[in-house]
């Protein structure tokens, strides 16, 4: 496809030009396990399955930068370049309409991935964090989730009549997923009752399943986590397809 | 050699029918303007030529291709400047360029491009922080990067200061004068005549008439006006009898003489030697295209 690869550069580059959205995919996180790291540092703890802090802290954090990016960055970013009338201008050019939102996505996609690889490497470096799972396995768990809440993300940029709703409906739709599904707070932590909530929500099973790949359990132990994220990703994108507007 | 054919192009949203019926052709290496007041029907008979839009009816060619079945071969050889079309505040003018050049089989190479639209200098500058002016260069610029044979501009000059919008008529004659097709649209009466070979007058969706500017303001056979200041009332009888006046109006000091004809403003001087009446600010009011629409129309264009 013409042009795909100089418009994922573009995308990128406009991408790392945003300081919030820069901030919340590449440094929040790990902030929050330098914070963290400081206060309980990441000694092995009968609490956490003879895991330190640092250790489960890494991989549910994995999830905390998908949420932003899906239900911030995402539905944001796409419904103001709407409204502006970007998504018009690029139309009136011989580039497929596909390759513009595979474009997004990828350059989505490689920023989730930095933060992730930034955030290892603190935990890594910083703490030595314990990683006993499999790299491929991992890569494999954190694409599918990553793919499932873009999609959402696109619904709600679809359904937001304006960046402004779209921005809103986001943040209300992130901060349950943030701190009810283990993403921040870990859910051994968690009341019981918000427990049971918490299997509601979408990003308690990234946090399962990031956290179960990363001490080297087998996906055959998290098919209801798959199912679940294989079933919001087919429903999202059969969402975003008939809902998504250039104008 | 037809640029543009456009037979019968209707176009409703809802109940409303924004294009109903317009039928005209565009000739190849001329600047077509489509006029008329906001909400006339421009904006979506322009996006159903350029193939943003699907017509309820009619036939359209643009360059020979059906905008809806080959859009895609079609943009390849049209450029686009839309109405409310944007860029992201944060890219830059090289980079914008660069990307939009890539999206081509035959870009032309674009750094000239920038020179000669006066935006060299800005190459890394942000979208967003250049000016209204010189967005709209930019966004013309865009719409040249594929060495277009046809170029699309709707509202042009829309927002832009006197100034600024004299740079951008300069700018579409010579992109006329590289032998492409201009196909423009505006509401300003001032602009179409400045800059079209040919102006298709619209209104309420429908084509009232299509000329060139010349031609339609002298199919109105309208009167000109010469227009003087006086210190007191004068006695309009001498000038009543001048050859081809048809009405003398005074109110204050400011006279009106409406009439036809060569010749007419230097009889009215002479009379006014002769009858020894000092005057100032004397000058004459020929009429434009304004006054073409509001005889075609019975209203003024609204702003």
């Amino acid at each position: 496809m013409r042009g795909l690869g100089k418009l994922i550069l573009m995308q990128i580059k406009l991408y790392i030009r945003e300081p919030v959205a820069t901030f919340f995919t590449v440094i929040f996180a790990p902030m929050l396990l330098v914070l963290f790291g400081a206060i309980y540092g990441n000694k092995p703890n009968p609490f956490f399955g003879g895991r330190g802090t640092i250790d489960i802290s890494v991989p549910s954090y994995i999830a905390l930068i998908i949420i932003s990016v899906g239900f911030m960055g995402i539905p944001i970013a796409t419904a103001a370049d709407r409204e502006a009338g970007v998504l018009r201008r690029f139309r009136t050019t011989p580039l497929r309409p596909s390759a513009y939102i595979f474009s997004n996505i990828a350059a989505y996609y490689l920023m989730t991935l930095v933060g992730v690889i930034v955030l290892v490497i603190v935990g890594k470096a910083g703490y030595g964090m314990r990683f006993s799972g499999n790299i491929l396995s991992c890569w494999l768990g954190f694409t599918l989730a990553v793919l499932a809440f873009f999609a959402m993300g696109y619904v709600v940029a679809s359904l937001a009549p304006t960046a402004r709703i779209a921005q809103a409906v986001g943040m209300i739709l992130a901060f349950p997923m943030m701190f009810l599904g283990g993403a921040s707070i870990p859910m051994e932590v968690l009341p019981q009752s918000v427990r049971n909530f918490g299997r509601f929500i979408p990003s308690s099973h990234v946090v399962t399943l990031m956290r179960g790949l990363w001490i080297g359990e087998s996906w055959t132990k998290h098919l209801t986590e798959a199912a679940v994220l294989g079933g919001v990703l087919i429903l999202g994108m059969f969402l975003a397809a008939r809902t998504f507007r250039w104008e | 050699m037809q640029a543009i054919t456009i037979d019968n192009l209707a176009k409703s949203y809802g109940t409303v029918r924004a294009v109903d019926g317009v039928s005209f052709e565009v000739r190849s290496g001329e600047i077509f303007g489509m006029v008329g007041p906001n909400g006339a029907g421009k904006t979506t008979t322009i996006e159903c030529l350029e193939g943003l839009r699907r017509p309820d009816g009619g036939k359209i060619r643009v360059l020979g291709l059906d905008p809806q079945r080959q859009g895609y071969e079609l943009r390849e050889r049209i450029g686009v400047q839309l109405q409310e079309g944007s860029l992201p505040d944060r890219l830059r003018v090289g980079e914008a360029m660069e990307v939009f050049s890539s999206f081509y089989r035959k870009p032309i190479t674009w750094p000239p491009l920038l020179e000669l639209i006066g935006l060299a200098d800005k190459s890394k500058a942000a979208f967003g922080k250049l000016s209204g002016g010189q967005k709209q260069r930019l966004l013309i610029a865009l719409a040249l990067v594929n060495d277009p044979e046809l170029v699309f501009l709707d509202e042009l000059t829309t927002g832009l200061d006197p100034q600024a919008r004299r740079a951008m008529w300069d700018m579409v004659k010579g992109i006329r004068d590289k032998g492409k097709t201009v196909f423009l649209t505006t509401h300003y009466m001032e602009e179409a005549e400045h800059l079209c070979d040919r102006v298709a007058i619209i209104d309420r969706g429908i084509i009232v008439a299509l000329d060139s500017p010349q031609n339609l303001v002298a199919a109105l056979e309208a009167e000109n006006r010469v227009v003087f200041s006086v210190k007191e009332k004068i006695d309009a009888a001498p000038f009543k009898k001048i050859p081809g006046v048809t009405r003398v109006e005074q109110s204050e000091e400011r006279v009106i003489i409406y009439g036809k004809g060569d010749g007419l403003l230097v009889r009215i001087v002479m009379a006014l030697e002769s009858g020894r009446i000092r005057f100032r600010d004397l000058r004459t009011e020929q009429p434009n295209l304004d006054d073409v629409f509001i005889a075609l129309t019975g209203k003024e264009m609204r702003d």
